[in-house]
């Protein structure tokens, strides 16, 4: 479902951050383009 | 949700057809909200994203979706300790609920 | 002699509702929306609601933080009846008694109150113990009501409590975008905030001003001018403020993350021999007052970042009596770690235990950041506290040491619930200090476990991760008399 596809990583620090996403969805084979980790504290 | 205006920024610069929006928040509640500002637009009406419908694919990082496309060793290194300790079930149930939403938005564009 | 101890802790609140809407968030939400300040301010509290709100009775100490899982929520809506204002080891403070802490903080005339508000400040400091003649005296006399409104239309910030103009703040220079009266609003608050956090302290040791060497602030603002934005000593300003004639001071800067490299460095200094006495401040954040307020709206409950806080502690070479810091092993987020919760609580939690031989069931509490849920979830912020536990529960859980249906049980036996304003710093880990210093003391608990976490990547250098933790223990000699 990632394959050909852009993806935006929207990470949370209390919860998984941005990187971790990133590395995800690059090994499913779609293509980060955005990658931001949230803080809200 | 405070990054909105790069988000629609990465909107506007890829456009919204190959896009996918995958998120890390820690509960249901939050990755509601999130999920809901990619979909329909900002809840709290003030963002960049208020009013805005991007009717975005949305996924939660640990949604069975997001965990069967991808390497089992970089899932189980990346987020397997979160798999434990967070509520995918809730967070699935809640994100899956607006990824419906943006297909009606889709299927109305 | 033996690693540092822990001598003494203060933890202050100043419930300012009325600077709410100076709030970064407020600050940039009001002007989009003219109906937004009049919602603001329907849903302040008041002094005596924000008094009876049982985490902050928590926070100065009357009251144990495992106690709030037994209240019944909204703890905003279950508040204790006349709860004092007075705590084991701290006090709240009115938006009036604030603002003449801010007068008195402030060297450079930026703050205007009226002769009104002078008059009436002036005797309601001189009713605190606190209060000395000389911060009286810098109260001043006011200008008339008519000047202050004159200043205000031409930019100057109004002060104001109970629905009354007090006074203003201006700015501190023509040009310099560092020096506007809301950045100088914040970085007083600081100032101000960190002040009553160590008189608190003073009056919780036994120790004269003059015996304190050393005093590291690790709020976040950053206090500084164009040429040098960010570029600090606030330590060294609160440190004047206080009296401590003998000290002089830094800041250490790390984000949330701060309290706990600056533990470490003040621990440090002190089993080097430097100093013999290290003071740790950290003032409130007022860019953080009404962060979340867009989530307590939609939710019509009260906004509840309307406080600002302040802590001190006390760190001291070796007393064989007080707690220890163990220096012999911390945990710390390395440059080439991963950024994944794993691999920080592998670097914070895991790591720092085995080195000494320890495992995560040899730790009586695991003090993380402890911020309020009540303040966070209706924000979608989540509740930190209650994840945080969960996280390192799954850890032992991955290395087989418990089952995944037992988190809950961990997360009570070895966790709290969150009961600090979310300012940052402030919840990073020594909320809990105080509880964990006397639960030692009394022979209660044996050791506990302080670990921070911090978003560097904030400042848009690096994306990278950031922790530290340390292992807080009863002191050496007073367990092997045992």
């Amino acid at each position: 479902m990632f394959k050909g596809k852009k993806v935006l990583c929207i990470g949370e620090r209390d919860g998984i951050p941005g990187p971790s996403i990133e590395k995800v969805v690059e090994s499913a084979g779609g293509e980060p383009v955005l990658s931001v980790t949230q803080c809200f504290v | 949700m405070e990054d909105q205006g790069i988000i629609k920024d990465a909107v506007d610069k890829h456009g919204t057809e190959n896009l996918i929006v995958v998120l890390g928040t820690p509960d249901a509640e939050s990755a509601g909200i999130f999920a809901e500002t990619v979909t329909i637009g900002d809840p709290a009406f003030s963002g960049p994203l208020a009013g805005v419908s991007l009717g975005l694919p949305v996924y939660h990082v640990l949604e069975s979706e997001v965990k069967e496309a991808a390497d089992p060793d970089v899932f189980e290194e990346e987020v397997g300790m979160m798999e434990i300790s967070l509520d995918v079930e809730a967070i699935s149930k809640e994100v899956s609920r607006f990824r419906e939403k943006a297909e009606e938005i889709e299927d109305a564009g | 002699m033996g690693y540092p101890v822990v001598r003494g802790v203060a933890y202050v609140l100043a419930h300012v509702p009325d600077l709410v809407r100076y709030g970064s968030k407020p600050e940039r939400e009001i002007p989009k929306n003219p109906d937004l300040l009049s919602e603001i301010q329907d849903h302040l509290r008041d002094f005596s609601e924000a008094r009876n709100y049982p985490p902050h009775q928590v926070f100065i100490g009357n009251m144990k933080p495992e106690e709030l899982w037994e209240r019944e929520q909204p703890w905003y809506e279950n508040l204790i009846s006349g709860a004092p204002r007075f705590g084991e080891w701290g006090e709240i403070y009115t938006e009036k008694e604030f603002y003449g802490w801010l007068k008195v903080a402030d060297e450079f005339d930026l703050i205007y109150l009226t002769e009104e508000a002078a008059e009436e400040i002036e005797t309601i400091l001189s009713e605190h113990h606190l209060a000395r003649p000389e911060h009286l005296e810098k109260l001043g006399d006011g200008v008339s009501r008519e000047r202050v409104k004159e200043l205000i239309s031409g930019g100057a910030l109004a002060l104001e409590a109970e629905g009354e103009l007090m006074g203003c703040i201006v700015d501190g220079h023509d040009e310099d975008e560092n020096l506007t009266a809301d950045i100088l609003l914040e970085n007083l608050s600081t100032k101000a905030s960190g002040f009553l956090a160590v008189e608190k302290l003073m009056e919780n040791i036994d120790l004269e001003r003059e015996d304190i060497a050393f005093v590291i602030n690790s709020g976040e603002e950053g206090v500084g001018d164009r040429y040098q934005r960010g570029a600090g000593n606030l330590a060294k300003a609160i440190a004047e403020m206080n009296g401590l004639s003998s000290s002089t001071g830094a800041d250490v800067k790390a984000f949330c993350c701060a309290p706990m490299h600056a533990s470490i460095v003040a621990g440090s200094l002190i089993e080097s021999g430097v100093f013999d006495n290290v003071i740790l401040v950290g003032g409130g954040s007022l860019a953080k007052l009404g962060m979340k307020m867009q989530g307590h709206l939609s939710k019509d409950m009260p906004i509840m970042e309307d406080v600002l806080a302040g802590n001190a502690f006390l760190f001291s070479k070796d007393d064989e009596v007080n707690p220890q810091i163990r220096l012999d092993t911390i945990g710390k987020h390395d440059v080439a770690m991963a950024s994944s919760q794993q691999a920080i609580y592998s670097a914070l939690v895991d790591k720092p235990l085995q080195k000494v031989g320890l495992t995560i069931f040899d730790v009586d509490k695991y003090s993380s950041e402890l911020h309020n849920p009540e303040i966070t979830v209706p924000a979608g912020s989540g509740n930190v506290p209650h994840n945080n536990y969960r996280m390192i529960g799954s850890f032992a859980v991955k290395h087989g040491l418990m089952e995944a249906d037992e988190l809950d049980e961990f997360e009570k036996e070895y966790g709290m619930p969150g009961f600090s304003p979310t300012q940052g710093h402030i919840p990073s880990a020594l909320p809990f200090l105080g509880f964990a210093r006397d639960r030692i003391l009394k022979g209660e608990m044996k050791r506990t476990f302080f670990l921070g976490k911090g978003s560097l990547f904030l400042a848009k250098m690096s994306n990278i991760s950031d922790g530290m933790s340390f292992i807080l223990e009863a002191n050496s000699a007073s367990s092997s008399q045992d």
